[in-house]
């Protein structure tokens, strides 16, 4: 069982180190991930919401929808643990 | 990455490949914010203001924060999990008295 | 199913260093616009502070200062501030979470509303994490019937 498991890590992780090589350079300022959206966040981020932090502007006002599926997320696995472990009517 | 894969696999015990776990989520999401990273780049906060100043802030100065937020929900995500597995795993003790996954298997016949 | 750990030098620097570290999630969560922080951050500050009181002390000590039912009405009071926030935003005219309604009920101009939006939603994300923190904590440690497999 040991040496499948052994050969299946090894396996896995030559494949993800092969996929990487075809990425763009590290710490390139043109790559695709920061040409689209991105340069709109930072510039106008001052001008439209008055907040210094790029962060949460993004996280709580132009994508504030998926925050609040964010908060839903972490309030149903709280009552999922309520619903395991404790017994009513004792 | 691949020693949490590695620990989720190869072990027995249903701890260890809980801690595996974890390691795998911590090691993914680090990878994913250095994605993120730029050359000369400083962090995504925009320095001295207060109030609504128009100045020019120049794009290739600041790290790209795209990264940063979706790996704050990722972080979540992976304490929601965490806390409901510890649950099924006091579950599985109180009712079968082990935690090893063979001997769970033969409890099971 | 814990053993109380009473011991004085533990006991007494708790005492002293818990309202500190309450004061300081708070300060992250007020802070996140300036400064790294937000609404996750100080949540888990602020329910830290709490376990912290349950490592040192008894578990019936933090129970006595918030009990398991004021727990449940904190998780679903943060939902409701999110949520309702959002909900007056869209009867003031304008999308749901659209913040710039806000400048029609508050005193400021709509760039400005936009922060006060985002403040109170901070706010609303602090207290569920904390509340489920808490909760998550006092249910995996608080398991009466230990002794009854007798392995």
């Amino acid at each position: 069982m040991k040496p499948i498991a052994l050969i299946a890590v090894c396996l896995t992780g030559a494949l993800l180190i092969y996929g990487t090589i075809d990425m763009p350079n590290w710490g390139d300022p043109q790559s695709p991930a920061n040409r689209h959206v991105s340069p709109r966040y930072i510039e106008k981020t001052v001008e439209e919401t008055a907040v210094p932090n790029m962060v949460t502007s993004v996280l709580a006002d132009y994508r504030g929808y998926d925050t609040l599926g964010e908060t839903t997320v972490i309030f149903t696995a709280g009552i999922s643990c309520i619903l395991l472990i404790r017994r009513f009517g004792k | 990455m691949m020693i949490g894969f590695y620990a989720m696999i190869g072990k027995k015990n249903l701890v260890k490949k809980l801690i595996g776990m974890n390691i795998f989520q911590t090691s993914i999401i680090l990878y994913f914010i250095s994605t993120g990273s730029k050359r000369g780049g400083t962090i995504p906060i925009v320095e001295g203001v207060h109030g609504v100043v128009h100045q020019a802030v120049e794009a290739s100065q600041y790290v790209n924060p795209l990264p940063h937020v979706l790996m704050l929900t990722a972080i979540v995500v992976m304490v929601s999990t965490f806390g409901v597995a510890l649950a099924l795993l006091l579950m599985i003790y109180r009712r079968y008295g082990t935690l090893e996954e063979d001997e769970i298997a033969v409890l099971r016949k | 199913m814990i053993s109380p750990f009473q011991d004085v030098i533990v006991q007494t620097v708790c005492r002293i260093l818990i309202p500190f570290i309450q004061l300081y999630g708070l300060y992250v969560i007020a802070h996140g616009h300036s400064s790294p922080g937000g609404g996750f951050q100080g949540g888990v500050i602020l329910a830290a502070s709490f376990i912290l009181l349950c490592l040192a002390y008894d578990i019936d000590e933090m129970k006595k200062r918030l009990s398991q039912k004021a727990i449940l009405i904190y998780f679903s009071v943060g939902v409701l501030i999110y949520s309702g926030i959002g909900a007056i935003c869209l009867a003031l005219g304008g999308n749901y979470l659209n913040y710039s309604q806000l400048h029609k009920i508050l005193p400021v101009d709509p760039i400005l509303a936009r922060y006060m939006g985002m403040f109170g939603i901070e706010v609303g994300v602090g207290i569920t994490v904390m509340a489920v923190m808490i909760s998550i904590f006092l249910d995996l440690s608080s398991y009466p019937d230990m002794k009854e497999k007798g392995k």
